[in-house]
């Protein structure tokens, strides 16, 4: 039962990160590529560690787990809107 | 079923360190440079070298990328970055290169392979005082090469302050930091660092028993000082901060007192003594990580400045 | 168990493969330098499938990744920034402007 949802979610999070990279890819500019990265990787992130999670034998590992799907979420927040605002000033500066 | 993944994990890295050097363009090297040190960090976990990884992953992630971003943007700003006209090939550095390479083939067909210390650190381990090999290695069995290392990071900053302009020399380190007020930045500045001392401090504690240690934890708190600096929560202090120099000192200090204690007690200089080892392992990491932290936060944020404009 | 977690690391190993290309390409260095993020997310992914082939340890290497996963960037928004110490949210002063070609 614990290995078919580690198999069901880490399958979806790592579908999630194709469909970032294709994003990432194929989307006309910065600021919607930014949106793959932030949006479908990290949610990818999350079924991954939740599928991870699972396997896991301890609670520690677990909270280890959540902690840095956290952290991973406080950077990609920080990132796409600082890189943002600076593609933004560099589009307009010129 | 492994296999296929280190194959995937060794044909990334070999194209993305082609990317770094092969492309045209300062910034799409230091991506890619990033990049490559971010999949070594991988690589180290496949070889089962985790306290290498967790090095690799705080330098390779932490800091090098931003020392790298604030060199280019320093040529940008003094208006250097122009690139070399395309098809021009600098001989001299292609020919040092190919000696270098060669050199380093040379000496790894012609040099016998190490014999794995299998045998005489498992027989030798009990008495080190930690359970981590790596530790037990680089901090008693070889505390000379560590003691070493640790003066030589000291040397890379003295270094480093030589470059200090002298009207500038009591100013603080680096250039002024400035960020929008209760921006997306200062929050970022203010909500890393309590977890990263946390984690920072955890690498240090644990590297007794498990991978982790001075280096790796001193890495850590070091990248979390410098986002402390770069979000403007904290100033770097100026260098005559008699504080600051201590701080750099005492790692270096408390493991030249921890081998002088060794020949006292009649082992031998830095020969730890099996029933001191342990505790003084321990001190010795604690000095040695706050020391490794603050000189290598100040390596990267750089020697003081007046933030002028260059030239 | 192993298996599976392995096909799934080499998974997230390919898509960052094929985000890879975008850094190559550009055009502009907010491109590449979301390519990077990327990469350090795939990173922090890739680790945690294999812990538990490798072993828990390599969690705490994840987690200093993640914890440093945005230093990169904000060196960069830093570095750009008119007097390399700026902030782009802020309302003063413009990017540094970029020299010759746009693909550097």
């Amino acid at each position: 039962m614990t290995d078919l949802a580690t198999h069901v979610f880490t399958g979806l999070g790592v579908l999630f990160f194709l469909a970032g990279s294709v994003g990432f890819l194929r989307f006309p500019d910065i600021f919607s590529r930014l949106h793959a990265l932030t949006k479908a990787d990290n949610l990818g992130l999350g079924f991954i560690a939740l599928g991870v999670a699972f396997q896991a034998g301890s609670w520690r590992q677990v909270a280890l787990l959540a902690l840095i799907w956290a952290l991973v979420l406080l950077a990609a927040g920080t990132v796409s809107q600082l890189v943002a605002r600076h593609a933004l000033r560099e589009r307009d500066g010129r | 079923m492994t296999w296929a993944l280190d194959a995937t994990l060794c044909a990334m890295i070999l194209a993305v360190a082609l990317a770094t050097v092969l492309g045209r363009g300062v910034f799409r090297a230091i991506v890619f440079f990033v990049v490559y040190g971010l999949l070594l960090a991988l690589a180290w976990v496949r070889l089962d070298a985790v306290d290498v990884a967790l090095a690799e992953a705080a330098i390779g992630a932490g800091l090098t990328g931003v020392l790298f971003l604030a060199a280019f943007g320093r040529l940008a700003r003094s208006g250097a970055d122009a690139e070399p006209p395309p098809g021009r090939v600098n001989i001299a550095a292609a020919l040092a290169s190919a000696a270098l390479t060669g050199a380093l083939v040379w000496a790894w067909v012609a040099l016998p392979l190490p014999g794995r210390p299998g045998p005489e650190l498992a027989e030798a381990l009990p008495r080190a005082g930690v359970e981590n090999p790596v530790t037990a290695v680089l901090l008693n069995f070889r505390a000379w090469d560590t003691l070493l290392e640790s003066v030589v990071l000291l040397a890379a900053l003295v270094g480093l302050w030589m470059l200090a302009r002298d009207e500038a020399w009591t100013e603080p380190l680096g250039l002024p930091q400035h960020v929008r007020p209760g921006g997306v930045m200062a929050s970022f500045g203010r909500i890393l660092p309590p977890v990263g001392v946390l984690v920072g401090a955890y690498v240090v504690y644990v590297g007794a028993d498990r991978p982790g240690g001075a280096f790796q934890g001193g890495t850590v708190l070091a990248a979390v000082g410098i986002v402390a600096a770069l979000a403007g929560l904290v100033r770097p202090p100026r260098v005559t901060r008699r504080a600051w120099r201590a701080a750099l000192v005492a790692g270096p200090a408390v493991f030249l007192a921890a081998g002088l204690g060794g020949a006292a007690l009649g082992a031998g200089f830095l020969t730890l003594p099996e029933r001191i080892a342990g505790s003084a392992i321990f001190a010795i990491e604690i000095a040695l990580a706050l020391s490794i932290a603050v000189t290598l936060a100040f390596l990267v944020i750089g020697p003081p400045e007046t933030g002028l404009e260059d030239q | 168990m192993t298996v599976w977690l392995t096909f799934m690391a080499m998974g997230v190993l390919v898509s960052l493969a094929g985000a890879l290309v975008r850094v190559w390409r550009g055009p502009g260095r907010a491109d590449r330098m979301t390519g990077a993020q990327l990469a350090g997310t795939s990173g922090v992914a890739v680790l945690m499938l294999l812990a538990p082939i490798e072993g828990w340890a390599t969690l705490d290497v994840a987690a200093i990744l993640a914890l440093f996963g945005a230093l990169a960037a904000v060196g960069f928004v830093k570095a750009l920034s008119a007097d390399g110490g700026g902030d782009p949210e802020e309302e003063d002063g413009d990017p540094v402007p970029l020299a010759g070609d746009r693909n550097d």
